[in-house]
């Protein structure tokens, strides 16, 4: 993974470092299980909050998947091509851009789950307004800056903020949509489950109804 | 707008808020714009809040609540007057007038707006400038005019020099043209004896009236295609003192016009339908809804309704018949499609935003201020008064087994004799292509934007009826040079632009799906957007409110069934991650356009 950021040149990236190698008993329990990688672009992490709200059921989930990256595991990249995609979180800036085209390249299905995912969520407000301007507003006119000093925007070692927030679809095509703020534990099990045992997906309208 | 002359529209209309949109119109014309002080003065006088006018304002296309220039220019924006010379006289009036769309002249002059289809799609391209129809145009027409304004006349003097009485039917004439190319057996063959047939239908119980009609089988021929004697009938035995009488003159759907000729050509047919309904049903109100794009057409009708008056044929007693009293008002609409949904109208008779309401209950059962209300279209009530002049056995003669008597047709596009014709039900598309002279046929939309899209091809043997092309009065045609993309794209804007925004599938799917074929058009899709659009087409028709977002979806889909070579020629494989419709460089461009304004270091 290089892409936008290739003029770091002397930054070591995790995935880059030696890694160990699993021992045999635990990679033979994982040969068969369905491969799962989850990923945060720009939201709050409620979603994945809400995967493990899927409580005890997580355990029966995990005889047949094994989850290779994700926060939890604290894995970088993906290391070997996965059945199913978790994405939470729309595209903000380049780097999450990046990550979604590795994850579809990595994927054979993507999951969009949550609002922001779905269709950019609160980060999306910022749509509203243009990108100069809200620029101005965090990082020039702000109230909270430091008045002796010049005002800067943010442009090295960090990732650029794209014109505007985007859900995952329009970037790249997902295959299934989990919609909530956060969706219930319930309805990512539903989907979930439904995938790893080869079944259509099918969300019940019950399962996103809070009114 | 002065105390003292808004004092003096206040005068003119009985304190209720159902006048609220008759009087907006007029402190709009007076104004140009519907100022804060206006706003608040209204809202006093009736009691209301100042956001509840507000939010009647804004919902109407006509009214603005931004000072506008002195003169205001609406050019109508429809694919027929893009086939015509739309860019080409858009581009004029914007050199001429000094002002891009949207917006007003340095000089204060002229004010730039673009509205949808003003039916006159068979003289187009057309523009209001102030209210009075323009049509055909070309750049050097747009020079002129626009110079004689510059030069102090008016368009009422540019239109009507030798001052013709506005009241008159000459004066429409002058105006536009009614190209009436067909004349059946119902309509404009001879002028209808509205007194004698009153009287007759008086002699009878309005019973007998209601079954007669019921007989006739006659449906509503705005859309829906409701039994008309069944609608009345429900109407009659539903509970409550007063009932009310719309006549649905809100002619929206692009691409139809014939109500404005039935209005011009045969408004006593009209009322005559809908005092028989009156008559039928009880009711004593009656509005006459009148699409403010037929400004134009409103002295006429109300010295048509007065002339009535004086001769016993509105008011009380009518035909000094005890207790027969009806009469009958003309509402104004300002600008908004989805009036043309009879709870919409209904909303919009009592002063408010045109939004639909939620059925049941039905307007026969709660209307306009909860009273049973009968909305029937313009061409429906004119049907009624020749029913009851020549009989049921007259009008089953006429049509097919299952759909009886005739319909109008406002045909335009690529055809030789653009206009008005009467059609009997069970003709073919062959055959009513041929008699309007269509060119190199290839597309045929029938019903306007929410109706259907057939190809001249595969079907021609098609049949009008209710039962396979329930034409709602709208014809246009296409030839095979035509880019039906671009065609079906503006229908979806239409939509988006019309949408009243109640319910989430119309408000947004639409804007989804033009979306989607702004892709095909600028050649960005790939095979999956095809399923999209169907997946989400079907979502919108069946989670939409009203026959807005249940209609609007199927342009698309019937083009994707009819050519979808067309979609085909159009779409490409994806490769790689990246979707081809998601431009990388977009993506990135603000980040440096932003760094450069705020950081020029």
């Amino acid at each position: 993974m290089s892409g936008h950021h290739a003029n770091q040149a002397n930054v070591i990236f995790s995935h880059d470092l030696p890694k160990t190698a699993l021992d045999d008993e635990t990679l033979k329990l994982r040969e068969d299980k369905i491969k799962v990688a989850m990923i945060g672009l720009c939201g709050c992490w409620g979603c994945t909050l809400s995967f493990l709200d899927m409580d005890e059921r997580l355990l029966t989930l995990l005889e047949k998947v094994t989850i290779t990256r994700s926060s939890i595991t604290d894995v970088k990249l993906i290391p070997e091509r996965c059945t199913i995609g978790f994405v939470e979180g729309g595209v903000a800036n380049d780097h999450d851009i990046e990550v979604l085209e590795h994850y579809r390249e990595n994927c054979d299905i993507l999951i969009s789950v949550g609002a922001c995912a779905v269709w950019g969520g609160v980060p999306a407000m910022r749509n509203q307004v243009s990108l100069t301007e809200c620029l101005d507003e965090a990082y020039v006119s702000s109230v909270t800056r430091p008045k002796d000093q010049k005002p800067v925007i943010p442009h090295i070692e960090v990732p650029s903020i794209t014109t505007k927030v985007y859900p995952a679809h329009e970037v790249v095509k997902m295959d299934y949509f989990i919609p909530g703020c956060p969706p219930d534990g319930d309805a990512i099990f539903k989907v979930l489950d439904d995938l790893v045992n080869g079944r259509e997906v099918d969300l019940p309208t019950s399962m996103n109804r809070y009114d | 707008m002065k105390d003292s002359i808004l004092r003096s529209i206040l005068a003119e209309y009985p304190k209720d808020r159902a006048y609220l949109i008759d009087i907006l119109v007029r402190v709009q014309e007076g104004d140009g714009h519907i100022s804060d002080q206006s706003v608040q003065a209204l809202a006093e006088y009736f009691c209301i809040s100042p956001l509840d006018v507000k939010e009647t304002i804004s919902f109407y296309h006509f009214l603005h609540q931004q000072p506008t220039g002195k003169h205001i220019i609406y050019v109508a924006d429809t694919v027929i007057a893009r086939m015509n010379g739309y860019d080409a006289v858009l581009a004029a009036l914007e050199q001429e007038t000094g002002c891009a769309l949207e917006e007003t002249s340095a000089d204060g002059l002229f004010s730039l707006f673009e509205t949808a289809c003003i039916g006159l799609s068979d003289q187009e391209p057309a523009i209001l400038i102030d209210m009075i129809p323009f049509t055909q145009l070309t750049p050097a027409k747009v020079k002129s005019v626009i110079a004689e304004i510059r030069n102090g006349k008016t368009a009422e003097q540019i239109t009507n020099p030798q001052g013709i009485d506005k009241t008159s039917l000459g004066y429409i004439e002058n105006l536009v043209k009614s190209n009436i190319q067909e004349c059946g057996p119902v309509f404009f063959s001879n002028k209808i004896k509205t007194e004698q047939i009153l009287g007759e239908v008086c002699s009878r119980s309005p019973d007998d009236v209601i079954s007669e009609l019921t007989n006739s089988q006659l449906r509503g021929r705005g859309g829906a295609g409701f039994m008309t004697g069944l609608k009345w009938d429900i109407c009659r035995r539903a509970e409550g003192e007063e009932k009310v009488i719309i006549c649905n003159a809100d002619e929206g759907e692009p691409g139809t016009f014939k109500d404005r000729v039935l209005l011009t050509k045969a408004p006593e047919q009209v009322i005559l339908g809908m005092l028989i309904a009156s008559y039928s049903v009880g009711a004593t109100e009656g509005i006459l809804y009148l699409r403010y794009e037929y400004n134009y057409l409103h002295c006429y009708l109300e010295n048509i309704l007065s002339d009535m008056r004086t001769q016993n044929l509105l008011g009380k007693n009518i035909l000094g018949k005890k207790g027969f009293d009806f009469d009958i008002r003309v509402h104004l609409g300002a600008g908004a499609y989805i009036c043309g949904d009879e709870s919409a109208l209904i909303e919009s008779c009592e002063g408010k935003r045109g939004t639909p309401r939620v059925k049941p209950p039905f307007p026969v059962q709660k209307g306009y201020k909860g009273k049973p209300t009968i909305v029937n279209n313009v061409e429906t009530f004119a049907n009624v008064g020749r029913i009851s002049e020549k009989g049921v056995k007259f009008y089953l003669s006429l049509g097919t087994a299952n759909s009886s008597g005739t319909r109008l047709i406002s045909v335009s596009g690529d055809v030789r004799q653009p206009g008005i014709y009467e059609i009997e039900w069970g003709i073919t598309l062959d055959e009513v292509l041929e008699k309007v002279g269509a060119v190199d046929p290839k597309a045929v939309q029938i019903s306007g934007p929410s109706g259907e899209c057939v190809s001249a091809k595969l079907d021609g043997k098609r049949v009008f009826s209710y039962q396979d092309l329930s034409c709602n009065g709208s014809l246009m045609v296409f030839n095979s040079q035509r880019d039906i993309l671009d065609i079906v794209r503006h229908y979806m804007q239409f939509f988006v632009n019309e949408s009243c925004g109640i319910c989430v599938p119309c408000r947004v799917g639409n804007v989804e799906l033009l979306k989607k074929i702004q892709l095909f058009v600028d050649g960005k899709a790939v095979e999956n957007d095809i399923e999209e659009i169907i997946s989400w087409s079907k979502i919108v028709r069946s989670g939409s409110r009203c026959g807005l977002g249940t209609t609007s979806p199927k342009s698309i889909m019937q083009t994707i069934d009819r050519f979808p070579e067309i979609y085909r020629s159009k779409t490409a494989k994806q490769e790689g991650p990246l979707l081809r419709s998601f431009s990388l460089d977009e993506a990135l461009e603000g980040y440096e356009k932003a760094k450069r304004e705020l950081m020029p270091n």
